[in-house]
């Protein structure tokens, strides 16, 4: 594609680029039709040699929100020496940058050029699509590794699930994949009639099935125009139901939602619980609360009763509570009543999500490892048809007047309950946390095809699975996943029950004050206690292998004393050696 | 149904009954010894030697006697047939008691409560949890209105436990209640708790700790006396300022009359001292607010001040830091107090601080406590906010981190400190030792430890701890301590259990004799040091000055503290918990290592030794018997590896004796014989593996662990023990450096027996 027309100006000398915590960098700015990238202007080669001259690139598909701050004196831009022209940059990973242009045309062209490009709208021209990765040769696929059918191959193999092709073609259920895992006594039939009756035809399918057969469902809720009763999909919930068994439907979303929920006279064997996280009317209800804490994170200079009260009316700490909360009910339902759960909220694609994602965390030992997280994701977002395109096409920094309804932040939310758990449990997870600064980085704007655009049917319609390259290929990669391993981790393969006390959330300060706080402990202190657990683990090798060396020698003493004895008493029945002393 | 629509924690559903004082819990052979003397002669030997079960030195038979003049309608010693628990006398025992924790107070626990003089004891026989409050510990109690189950008494700790015990009956609880009341605050400082205490379980002895810390090494530390600074003779007897050390430092230019001058001009005297010399000849000095009133100067407080803006080449400007908000010190005035006039000052800038007073302190941690019981988030977070607690932090730190910029940069500042040494554990116990006990805080009144003025009563010590912790979290390895040491420092100083905190100068606790009747918490500190290190502190990396970050973003709410008791909200895993442990255990294994390593020489040598013998013995042999053949296969195939060792014993120039086969030899062999034979049970005497924390969840005396309970590997079995079960350490036969390792009982007995 020839986006050439879009770039007004390609390169401009001496403009500042300014940064939270560092120092600015003077320098070139260079547009391409994919970056900014501004770099440092060579105060000598020898720096150069070095690689101590700075380069930034920025991906305009990071920008969040651009200002515009030129130099005005009677309300025209004027060129005066030492006063630049600002174009304020607010990425979606956080930062703020700040554009310093002598030139006001140089100005004019860069700022339209940034404008254009970064509000481009066409799939096609993502980043992913155009990234030749300089590692061609990957172990392993990541499209592939997380397909339905070897996720659920055990399930498979049971007489009770099935995989179902009924929606191929993309037309029972846009935003499902096409592949998908029902249970075996239900008809391709009853799935469709089933959709039918359920906003988006997003019909219940599996999650997660409990060691215990507990089985965790997820759908959107009964469609609204549609009062009528429908038995396929009583009978495809109740078919998860053993004999005098009672499941539960958990209903995530908030009071402000005229949705009709399932009729309780024909749901009669399941029981019915409101649990809202957050009382939105629509997905961009998370945007806005965190829109707000990162507001007030991005404010150090306020007291501390503004900070506290901002932090407080932002919500996006009781939304973290409410999320593993009603996610503990879940896995309290599953784990100890037994009972099957089906969970929905709206479309079944944001706060449900929440829900079933963590509670696969919380009972399931698997989902704590790196792959196991990867897949967990791949299955309950990606696959699941979490539409990352629409949520994530504005961040926090847009303004809250041109937000649209259908912009969310409903996976941070998930990640920040990750980080929420691991604050718990630090031993009990294969990952090292920045894995979910990572992930929240990819799912915003990425060279990698994993995060893009809503669902399978938009994937397959752009080729995404071939004409990108997978962020699973590149994280499993040996050298890329050492980084990210956790290196306290202790396989614990009990469930593990949070705390939902307020006292026990903490704010994530390593992603929401990275750009805020300088706070470069966190490193040294990973690299410190991995030296002392493998330190510890090389002392217990190098014990075994004295202790070895040691019973050998005693072994051998052992026998010389014997044939010492055995000298000794020869020589004691010998006249001639007794008179030799 | 309903159970699941709330979620609650599933895990412990019986917690928060599991915190218990470790430190004074008496030993199971303890406990034996004594009730054979007690079941002996109960009344004689009470009369003696015991009260209330446990023993105590004859010379607080005065605080006896208070006892029982005091309590002596509950107590009724002499009519009742006297019950124990654990072998203390118990005042009262009340069944049927609902325990209620702040947190969950769903969560009710029925149970036993007994009372005794030192401690008030819930015992939860279903989960075999026991809930320990001292009596000095707590704060307050409240009777509540009376409910359908009967009448509740609330308890609130200065530790910040608060809970709630349900009594059936409304006269036994009001018993319990008076009789609290009575023993929280004693009148009469002689009857703390620090002079009836005695180290039960330890083996700690009274002087131990006392003379840690001189204030004199303190200051030689700095450098001081030198050209600049002196040590006055004025204070010996404590007349200039009888809070202050008898020792107090001053610059060298200045005499008699300025001093006198300018202690009197000062609030109770307490007149500019030296507390602090940085090595680039900047100090900080401290002093009390001036008697000024709206108009009154001294010359001899203004040339004390110039004195010591000499005393520092480098800077020609002296800060006068006023660590009070301006308008107070403006209102103190009225009460012929207040601050300097900058006019009359030459070179000085004041600098108001805005740290509040003592009273909105107290108010601030008072609502700050009630947050605790906040469900929801918001409700949480605004409650924290309106105690505005961490705002006070906020402006501590700032009063702090200027004060250190300033002398960083070299200027002087008259009235805490940027040094790495008060960074480690035993500066950090000094810098107490000097800034908090020498030079006076009102411990006795601030932490309410008499019954004194309820105004008195401030958090000023928690505030300080509170601080450290704050910086401790923005640089993890620059503190030598951990958590836990803040923790323990702040209980000791609420407990009276050691004479440490007791008086409110050094001329008190002189007075008190305090060295001699109580034991210091340093002693008993130092006995426990393992458990207070961070195991990630870095000395080398660390810079001289920590830039706190100021932003309110990094204040955090200190749930270890105030929410210490709501076992169920801490993280359920703890990686430093983890770390200490690996470290514990490195230093083990390496000892060990050392070990394997010496005696694997000496085997070698050893066994080079005696097959040199053999050859040079069979050699010998060859030659005098003449005919008789060696008919030892094994000889030969022998030699093969003896070629081998005889290379490795190259390294040993020990010569062989020539002369072959004699009796002093073979004794030699048997000697280390003896040693060989014990090389089994030398390896076996330290543990390969340590055990998983987590796997953890009671030690063998039934004892639930809980997760703020210390646990402790033995080094021998490497299994998990209580606190109350590991209490032995002994050198163990398997470590080079035979240092003395805290190993369980039975592997004590294993060890013992071997090696006797």
């Amino acid at each position: 594609m020839d986006f050439a027309h879009l770039i007004e100006i390609p390169k401009i000398d001496s403009v500042i680029l300014h940064r939270q915590l560092k120092k600015p960098i003077y320098g070139t700015l260079c547009l391409t039709f994919s970056h900014i990238i501004v770099s440092e202007r060579n105060k000598s080669e020898s720096d150069d040699e070095k690689g101590n001259s700075e380069e930034l690139w920025l991906l305009h598909q990071s920008i969040d929100s651009i200002e515009k701050k030129p130099y005005l004196v009677n309300s025209q831009l004027m060129n005066v020496p030492g006063k630049g022209h600002n174009i304020i940059l607010k990425l979606k990973d956080l930062r703020i940058v700040t554009l310093e242009i002598p030139q006001a045309q140089d100005y004019l062209a860069v700022s339209a050029s940034i404008e254009q490009l970064s509000s481009l709208k066409d799939p096609k021209t993502l980043y992913a699509f155009y990234y030749r990765p300089i590692y061609h040769l990957y172990l392993e696929n990541g499209f592939n590794i997380f397909r339905p059918e070897i996720e659920f191959s055990k399930l498979i193999a049971s007489d009770e699930w099935r995989i179902s092709t009924v929606n191929e073609s993309y037309d029972v259920c846009q935003s499902y994949s096409s592949k998908l895992i029902v249970p075996k006594c239900i008809t391709d039939e009853q799935l469709i009639q089933s959709s039918q009756f359920r906003d988006l035809g997003r019909f219940p399918i599996i999650s997660y099935r409990h060691e215990n057969g507990a089985v965790l469902m997820k759908s959107s809720q009964p469609n609204p125009n549609s009062t009528k009763r429908c038995k396929a999909d009583e009978a495809l919930l109740n078919c998860l139901l053993n004999k005098n068994q009672k499941g539960f439907i958990i209903d995530t979303t908030g009071g402000k939602n005229k949705w009709t929920g399932e009729n309780e006279q024909h749901y009669s064997l399941w029981k019915k619980f409101i649990r809202p996280i957050g009382n939105f009317a629509h997905p961009s209800g998370f945007l806005d609360c965190f829109s707000k804490l990162i507001e007030a994170c991005n404010d150090t200079g306020s007291s501390t009763e503004k900070w506290l009260s901002r932090l407080e009316s932002s919500g996006w700490l009781t939304l973290v509570l409410n999320s593993l909360n009603t996610a503990c009910i879940v896995a309290q339902c599953m784990a100890q009543e037994g009972s099957s759960v089906l969970v929905h909220g709206g479309q079944g694609m944001d706060s449900t999500l929440i829900v079933t994602s963590l509670v696969q965390i919380i009972l399931n030992p698997d989902s704590r490892t790196v792959r196991g997280l990867q897949a967990l994701i791949d299955r309950e977002w990606i696959q699941a048809g979490h539409p990352f395109g629409t949520r994530h096409a504005q961040s926090c920094y847009s303004s809250s007047q041109q937000r649209a309804k259908s912009s969310g932040a409903s996976f941070v939310l998930f990640l920040d309950c990750v980080y929420q758990l691991y604050q718990q449990f630090p031993l009990s997870f294969e990952f090292d946390p920045h894995i979910l600064i990572i992930l929240f980085e990819h799912s915003y704007f990425s060279q990698y095809g994993t995060f893009i655009v809503d669902n399978e049917m938009e994937r397959v319609e752009l080729m995404a699975f071939t004409k990108t390259t997978s962020l699973w290929s590149h994280l499993n990669r040996p050298d890329i996943i050492t980084n990210l391993l956790n290196s306290a981790y202790e396989p614990n393969q009990s469930i593990i029950w949070p705390s939902v006390a307020p006292v026990s959330l903490v704010l994530w300060s390593d992603l929401y004050l990275r750009f805020v706080v300088e706070n470069n402990q966190i490193k040294k202190i990973k690299q410190h206690v991995e030296s002392m657990i493998s330190s510890e683990k090389e002392l217990r090798s190098r014990v075994l292998r004295l202790r070895k060396q040691l019973s050998d020698l005693k072994k051998e003493y052992d026998e010389l004393q014997v044939d010492q004895k055995i000298y000794n008493n020869d020589n004691s029945n010998n006249p001639l050696f007794n008179g030799a002393n | 149904m309903n159970r699941i629509s709330d979620y609650t924690d599933i895990e412990d559903n019986a917690n928060c009954s599991d915190f218990k004082q470790n430190f004074d819990l008496v030993s199971p052979e303890e406990i034996q010894y004594y009730s054979e003397l007690l079941t002996q002669d109960f009344e004689e030997l009470n009369r003696k030697s015991c009260i209330f079960g446990l023993p105590f030195p004859q010379k607080i038979v005065d605080l006896r006697k208070w006892i029982e003049e005091n309590l002596h309608p509950q107590l009724q010693l002499h009519e009742n047939i006297p019950t124990f628990f654990h072998n203390i006398l118990v005042l009262r025992k009340v069944e049927n008691v609902r325990m209620i924790d702040r947190y969950n107070s769903k969560n009710s626990i029925v149970g036993t409560l007994y009372l005794t003089a030192t401690h008030l004891i819930f015992v939860d026989p279903e989960a075999n949890k026991e809930t320990w409050i001292l009596h000095m510990h707590i704060a307050n109690i409240e009777k509540q209105p009376l409910s359908t189950t009967g009448s509740p008494l609330l308890i609130r700790c200065k530790t910040f436990l608060s809970v709630t015990f349900v009594i059936a009956k409304e006269r036994e609880c009001h018993d319990v209640y008076t009789t609290l009341i009575k023993l929280c605050q004693p009148v009469n400082i002689q009857n703390l708790y620090c002079f009836q205490y005695t180290s039960s379980s330890e083996e700690l002895s009274k002087s131990a700790g006392w003379d840690f810390f001189k204030l004199e090494n303190e200051y030689k530390r700095m450098k001081v006396p030198n050209d600049y600074w002196q040590l006055t003779t004025m204070n010996k007897n404590y007349e200039l300022c009888d809070t202050y050390p008898s020792q107090i430092y001053i610059p060298t230019t200045v005499d008699k009359t300025v001093l006198l001058g300018s202690s009197r001009f000062r609030s109770k005297g307490r007149l500019p001292a030296l507390t602090y010399l940085h090595p680039n000849k900047a100090s900080i000095c401290r002093c009390s607010q001036p008697l000024s009133g709206f108009s009154a100067r001294c010359v001899e407080d203004e040339q004390m001040l110039q004195e010591i803006r000499k005393t520092n080449p480098n800077s020609n400007i002296l800060y006068v830091v006023d660590t009070r908000p301006r308008i107070n010190a403006m209102a103190n005035r009225a009460a012929g107090k207040g601050y300097e006039n900058e006019l009359f000052y030459e070179n000085t800038k004041f600098h108001f601080l805005g740290i509040e007073n003592i009273h909105t302190m107290r108010a601030s941690l008072q609502k700050l406590i009630e947050t605790c019981e906040q469900k929801s988030m918001s409700g949480f977070l605004s409650a924290l906010e309106s105690s505005g607690w961490l705002k006070h932090i906020r402006s501590m730190l700032d009063t702090s981190y200027f004060i250190a910029n300033a002398v960083y940069k070299g200027i002087s500042v008259v009235v805490h400190c940027s040094d790495p040494f008060y960074r480690t554990i035993k500066g950090f116990q000094s810098l107490i030792e000097k800034d908090w006990l020498s030079f006076g805080h009102k411990f006795s009144e601030r932490c309410g430890h008499l019954q004194t003025d309820p105004k008195e009563i401030s958090p000023i010590f928690t505030q300080f701890l509170e601080s450290v912790w704050q910086i401790m979290q923005q640089r993890v390895d620059a503190f030598e301590f951990n958590e836990r040491f803040l923790l323990i420092l702040h209980d000791h100083v609420m407990s009276c259990q050691f004479g440490t905190f007791i008086g409110n100068c050094e001329k008190d606790r002189i007075d008190l004799k305090l060295s001699e009747k109580t034991f210091s918490l340093w002693g008993y500190m130092a006995n426990h040091m393992n458990e207070y290190l961070n195991p990630i502190y870095k000395p080398g990396e660390v810079d001289d000055i920590i830039v706190p970050n100021l932003a309110p973003q990094c204040i955090k709410y200190w749930r270890g503290m105030y929410s210490r008791f709501e076992s169920g909200v801490h993280p359920r895993e703890d990686l430093s918990d983890l770390l200490l442990a690996n470290k514990e255990h490195c230093s083990s294994l390496d000892d060990h290592v050392q070990h394997l390593t010496k005696r694997i020489g000496n085997l070698k040598n050893l066994i080079s030794k005696s097959a040199k013998k053999l050859q040079a013995n069979s050699a010998t042999l060859l030659q005098n018997a003449t005919g008789k053949n060696s008919t030892d296969n094994k000889f030969n195939y022998d030699n093969k590896k003896l070629s081998e060792l005889q290379s490795a014993d190259h390294d040993h120039p020990l010569k062989l004796n020539d002369n072959n086969y004699s009796f002093s030899n073979l004794s030699v062999s048997d000697c280390n014989t003896a040693e060989i034979d014990q090389i089994t049970s030398e390896i076996n005497s330290v543990a390969l593996d340590w055990k998983s924390l987590r796997s953890a969840n009671a030690c063998s005396c039934s004892t639930p662990f809980s997760q703020e309970m210390k646990k402790t590997h033995c080094w021998r079995c490497g299994e998990i023990f209580c606190t109350r079960c590991i209490d032995k350490s002994i050198p163990l036969p398997g470590q080079h450096s035979q240092k003395p390792r805290p190993v369980c009982r039975t592997c004590f007995k294993l060890v013992t027996t071997v090696s006797p």
